[in-house]
């Protein structure tokens, strides 16, 4: 019978990336309740050496496919190493982050496996046995609880920034498996032909701590420099609403709401912005939310823990020197 | 090039959702249904590359009967020919059953390139598209903002921004594409566009038509299935920021991100 949680971890440049550790710290305490292990699979290049980290996590074993064509990222490659390894474990609940990476991955794995797929869930349970999720529906504007069929493993993805993380225990150290990766040319049928990275170092909206946000209420693309200036002082990543990005202020990638990201951040100050229901689905889910809006009846301000009703060309710049002096 | 865009209607992102008293869906009354915003980008680029490489777009939309409508608002774009899958017997169907269906409608049309909505903006499952290129056993690249085919007609590279980089991706043709907003501006319909559409060719199938199973559909064919749906869990009431200057409100709020919320 299937038992035991498999995580898939994700590595970029030979590093792991934050949300792995998030859902191996989630993945333990599913496994606890039932007496489960937590199995990792790390996949990549040379990245033997980084296994010893899932463990200090919580994972209890990890399970290494090391292959040049594994290096970087491609969904065939990934999805027939990654099933050849889940039918070979068999493991009860089968888990991964919600990252761009891990969501394109999850969709074709679970379609390989035949099995329900849970994807971006904010919130996850066992129950005898059976995963449960919580997952956003709408963007946000309704909660699904869902549950799964007989048929195994029970897969999802977990939403970054929403998992709260083990602290690392270094003196943990799991066992670690070479995988057989079997790969031929006909499961090869895309490659990446070119990295393009993004030379503003900016953390991406969906994995930042902290996002400002501007939207009409900015006037104008030119304005969004006091965003940018109070972002650089508490390290954050400055986002959008669609209004911004339609009028061709801000690119594409920073729209927050429900055809643009859906972000998680422990801090999220919305600038300018009036709430339209499309943005507040794609911010509810941050913790701390801050609205500053000069009309005291914007709809943000029903979903702001702090609000400000001013002139936000006043309010940032000097949020910004305020925020300086606490450093 | 022939190209095949999948489509499905979705409540306007501008709509008040409310969950039904079983708690298990929405009130689907009232609500304005509008194409996915996503399936439009694919209905726009497919449109392009006809215009470059000739070719024939074909709409494929899976639903109730009211899809009709988003099919037609696609040949009014300029696609050439709609199939509408429609049974009962697909209500609550998940998404590895609906790539079922849209792949027994797809197998028999010649076809290079298939775009789907990288998810729809109502389950934002984002698992159709994968699932049926799995059905079609071709490659499928997901959230993309650039569709490069080559001039040959035999490949593609396709860009695909992930958290600090994008991707450039190149795949033999037949793929399947997945559309990311930032790909295209789609048209609007014009009225001869409007009037032409009403005399293109909309097919209708039922599952029985397409050689399929109705057992293997719907509610109880799941394999992920809602247990309860709820609104969205209430904020707790914020606190408005006092002070009588903008410079003493911004001072406030970072004594209180910093003390009390402790997030600066």
């Amino acid at each position: 019978m299937a038992q035991d949680v498999m995580v898939i971890a994700e590595q970029r440049d030979g590093e792991i990336r934050k949300v792995s550790y998030e859902v191996v710290s989630e993945g333990r305490r599913l496994a606890d309740k039932m007496g489960w292990k937590v199995k990792a699979v790390l996949l990549g290049q040379n990245i033997k050496e980084k296994a010893a980290n899932l463990g200090h996590y919580g994972a209890d074993k990890v399970i290494v496919a090391d292959d040049a064509r594994l290096g970087t990222y491609t969904t065939d490659a990934y999805v027939k190493a990654i099933s050849d390894i889940v039918k070979a474990e068999d493991p009860a609940v089968l888990l991964m982050g919600a990252s761009v990476q891990g969501k394109d991955l999850a969709a074709r794995l679970s379609a390989r496996l035949g099995v329900g797929m849970a994807q971006d869930c904010t919130a996850l349970s066992v129950d005898n046995g059976n995963l449960m999720a919580i997952r956003p529906v709408y963007a946000g504007k309704a909660y699904a609880k869902v549950g799964f069929s007989d048929k195994r493993p029970h897969m999802a993805t977990a939403r970054p920034n929403v998992m709260p993380m083990n602290q690392p225990d270094p003196s943990k150290s799991p066992e670690v498996v070479d995988a057989a990766v079997a790969l031929d040319g006909g499961d090869l049928k895309t490659k990446v032909a070119d990295i393009v990275r993004d030379a503003s170092g900016k953390v991406d909206l969906t994995e930042a701590d902290k996002i400002v946000s501007g939207g009409r209420g900015m006037k104008g693309p030119e304005h969004y420099k006091i965003l940018e200036d109070l972002a650089a002082a508490i390290g954050a990543s400055v986002g959008a609403s669609r209004s911004a990005v339609d009028a061709g202020w801000r690119p594409h990638a920073d729209q927050v709401g429900q055809t643009g990201k859906v972000v998680s951040p422990n801090l999220y100050i919305a600038c300018g912005i009036s709430g339209a229901i499309q943005h507040l689905a794609g911010m509810s889910t941050s913790k701390v939310i801050v609205a500053i809006n000069k009309d005291p009846d914007a709809p943000i301000f029903q979903r702001a823990d702090y609000g400000v009703v001013d002139d936000l060309f006043k309010v940032v710049p000097a949020l910004t020197e305020e925020v300086k002096k606490l450093a | 090039m022939n190209i095949i865009v999948c489509l499905k209607q979705v409540p306007d992102t501008e709509s008040q959702i409310k969950v039904a008293p079983d708690a298990k869906g929405i009130v689907k009354d009232d609500l304005k249904w509008v194409m996915n915003p996503y399936d439009e980008f694919g209905v726009e680029e497919a449109l392009r590359i006809k215009e470059k490489f000739g070719g024939q777009v074909t709409v494929v939309g899976l639903g109730p009967k009211r899809v009709t409508e988003s099919i037609r608002t696609a040949l009014a774009m300029g696609a050439d020919k709609g199939i509408l899958i429609s049974d009962p017997a697909l209500e609550g169907s998940d998404p590895i059953a609906t790539a079922k269906a849209l792949a027994a409608a797809i197998k028999g049309i010649p076809y290079d390139i298939i775009f789907t909505g990288q998810r729809g903006v109502d389950d934002d499952n984002g698992l159709v598209g994968a699932s049926l290129a799995e059905y079609l056993g071709i490659p499928n690249m997901s959230i993309i903002v650039k569709v490069e085919v080559a001039q040959d007609g035999k490949s593609v590279k396709c860009h695909r921004p992930v958290e600090g980089q994008t991707l450039v991706i190149e795949s033999s043709l037949p793929a399947l594409i997945t559309t990311q907003k930032g790909l295209n501006e789609p048209r609007y319909a014009s009225l001869p566009g409007i009037m032409k559409a009403k005399k293109k060719p909309l097919e209708e199938k039922t599952l029985a038509d397409l050689g399929l199973n109705a057992s293997e559909f719907g509610e109880g064919a799941r394999n992920l299935k809602v247990v309860e749906l709820t609104p969205p869990p209430a904020r707790k009431a914020g606190k408005m920021v006092p002070g009588d200057t903008p410079e003493d409100k911004a001072r406030e709020l970072a004594k209180l991100l910093h003390e009390e919320a402790k997030v600066i």
